[in-house]
């Protein structure tokens, strides 16, 4: 055979092991997805919070999705101290308006995003969060200051209905 | 030897003759050919299988009583523990038991280290090994977050976070473990599933590990190439069945001492707290095996680095073989290996220490330098020591060391005599 060439029985072939081959994969994939997140947990994806209780200096923690939500209404020394911070310091450089819709109310996952231990508040170098498992500081915006976490902590989507009542998620 | 082999019952040769298992195990259990010289460190094989075959039936036993549900698990198995009959023994044995599996994995890990049984022409055994203790690794993990207490909530937390670190896609493929956005029920239910199923994929693994074994046969203390058959071999049973049930004997004294005494002292009371979302422990800790692993995780700033040299520290291991540039197997004859050797021990041990601690200040500087040396032991040391190394001269046969000089001599007379 001085030259291969293309028959009947080589285009069969490829053309039935490529049938194979999509239909196995397609096959796979509910075996795949059946691991994510269901409907019933998706169901469950936002929640709303009345936050009148809450005086300055005070803080909840919510439920969302499973994680915890730190609500925190700062002080307005908190605040300053978040304004005054220079971008060019931070490891994450985010401004504290970006973080917060209103200057007052600070929402965010408290979630350590080093490996998801939930962080301590008003503890650590910059009086904002501190956790415990491998010694990562955020300061009073929740922005990562000194410890092995690679962001800041994170913000989630959320709207105010009214002045007191906001919706996460 | 298998070949000669037939049943004495009636039975036994319709059997066989259909399906020659008996064959099979006979070949591999009887006269197996053993080098005669193995040391205690060699019974630790044995000891393995009776480990994992003790955690797969005690583990079958508590899956009868356990709810694999996050509103459940905890109080399951504090059902376990008080209302089913010797439930806490079993729960006891299978706790313990997965830490005496690992301190006895170790120990048979470290005599390969020692005697060089990895190389030439055991790396195969060696490397089904290595995926032996991932599996392991794996199966404990998801066995300690079955309790559904604190610490297994937080383990499961920061370890299943570990994939976050990868770019990219690491928050889908944290979510889809999950089967949420948080560690919770879905987690739970699936670890169980897979706990079930691993110790049965290790099964299959030791199969092959000790047919791969049955190949060129044990290695030795001597670490020379034995000829089957010969002198320097005896059959596997008697011998070697005895020592083995001797050692396991040793072995029990310790296990019950740690069950029926100390049942609770390689655990953590964190874990007698049922898991709670919104507050994790003041000082996460895997469980003991895990630490030197722990230790060079955390010894890392950064996320990703961390996760990669942790994964490193285990994947190099499947390398060693070619990593190892000597020729000369056992530390015996290696004087700087020998000492290279104990010195990677103790960086390992050390290692385990510093898990334990908090990782800051004088902690992690030694965490940092404990990590450096122990890649450095695989990538630096052990391929140049081949080179630089003057190992001293091998015996001829496994006999040769133990023998007086008049006994050498006569024999040497003798062999010359016949030659």
């Amino acid at each position: 055979m001085s030259e291969k060439q293309v028959t009947r029985r080589n285009f069969l072939y490829v053309t039935t092991g490529a049938f194979a081959a999509a239909g196995a994969a397609s096959l796979a994939w509910p075996f795949v997805d059946q691991m994510n997140p269901d409907a019933s947990v998706k169901a469950l994806a936002s929640t709303e919070i009345d936050l009148r209780p809450i005086i300055p200096g005070q803080s909840i923690t919510v439920m969302w999705r499973g994680k915890p939500v730190f609500i925190r209404r700062r002080t307005q020394a908190e605040i300053d101290e978040a304004k005054k911070v220079n971008l060019a310091d931070l490891p994450h450089p985010e401004e504290d308006s970006d973080r917060a819709q209103n200057p007052e109310w600070l929402v965010m996952v408290g979630i350590c995003t080093h490996l998801g231990c939930v962080p301590l508040g008003q503890k650590g170098d910059y009086n904002g969060w501190f956790c415990p498992c491998h010694g990562s500081h955020y300061d009073t915006s929740g922005r990562i200051r000194k410890g092995p976490a690679p962001t800041n902590l994170e913000i989630p989507d959320y709207v105010f209905l009214n002045e007191t009542t906001i919706k996460i998620g | 030897m298998s070949e000669n082999y037939a049943p004495k019952s009636a039975v036994g040769r319709w059997f066989n003759d259909r399906l020659p298992l008996l064959n099979l195990i006979y070949g591999h259990l009887l006269p197996y050919p053993t080098p005669k010289n193995l040391n205690y460190w060699w019974t630790f094989g044995g000891i393995l299988t009776f480990c994992l075959v003790t955690q797969i039936i005690t583990g079958l036993v508590l899956a009868m009583h356990y709810v694999a549900d996050a509103d459940l698990a905890f109080a399951s198995v504090e059902h376990i523990m008080r209302d089913v009959n010797y439930g806490w023994l079993l729960r006891y044995i299978h706790a313990n038991g997965a830490s005496l599996f690992f301190m006895a994995v170790y120990i048979h890990m470290a005599r390969s280290l020692f005697y060089g049984s990895y190389k030439e022409p055991r790396e195969l055994i060696w490397i089904i090994g290595v995926f032996i203790f991932l599996l392991m690794i794996a199966t404990a993990f998801m066995g300690y977050v079955l309790p559904w207490g604190q610490m297994s909530f937080w383990g499961a937390t920061v370890i299943t976070n570990l994939f976050s670190a990868i770019p990219l896609v690491g928050e889908s493929v944290t979510n889809w473990l999950w089967g949420g956005y948080a560690v919770g029920s879905p987690l739970l239910t699936r670890f169980f599933t897979l706990h079930y199923l691993m110790p049965f994929l290790i099964f299959a693994l030791v199969i092959l590990h000790v047919w791969a074994l049955h190949v060129p046969g044990n290695n030795n203390p001597e670490g020379i190439n034995v000829v089957q058959g010969s002198q320097d071999t005896v059959p596997f049973h008697p011998h070697y069945v005895v020592k083995d049930m001797f050692a396991l004997v040793v072995f029990l004294v310790v296990f019950a001492g740690f069950v029926f005494f100390v049942p609770n002292l390689l655990g953590h009371t964190d874990n007698y707290i049922e898991a709670n979302p919104l507050q994790t422990p003041e000082h996460i800790v895997p469980e003991w095996y895990f630490l030197p692993f722990y230790a060079i995780l955390r010894s890392v700033p950064d996320k990703l680095g961390g996760v990669i040299l942790m994964v490193s520290a285990i994947a190099i291991l499947a390398f060693l073989p070619w990593l190892d540039t000597s020729k000369v197997r056992s530390a015996k004859y290696r004087p700087l290996y020998r000492q290279f050797v104990w010195l990677f021990f103790a960086n390992v041990i050390l290692l385990g220490y510093l898990g334990a601690q908090t990782a800051d200040g004088l902690f992690l500087i030694i965490g940092r330098i404990a990590t450096a040396y122990y890649f450095a032991h695989f990538i630096i040391i052990l391929p140049l020591l081949g080179y630089i190394e003057k190992t001293k001269p091998l015996p001829k046969s496994l006999s040769e060391p133990v023998l007086s000089p008049e006994e050498r001599q006569m024999k040497a007379a003798a062999s010359g005599a016949s030659a």
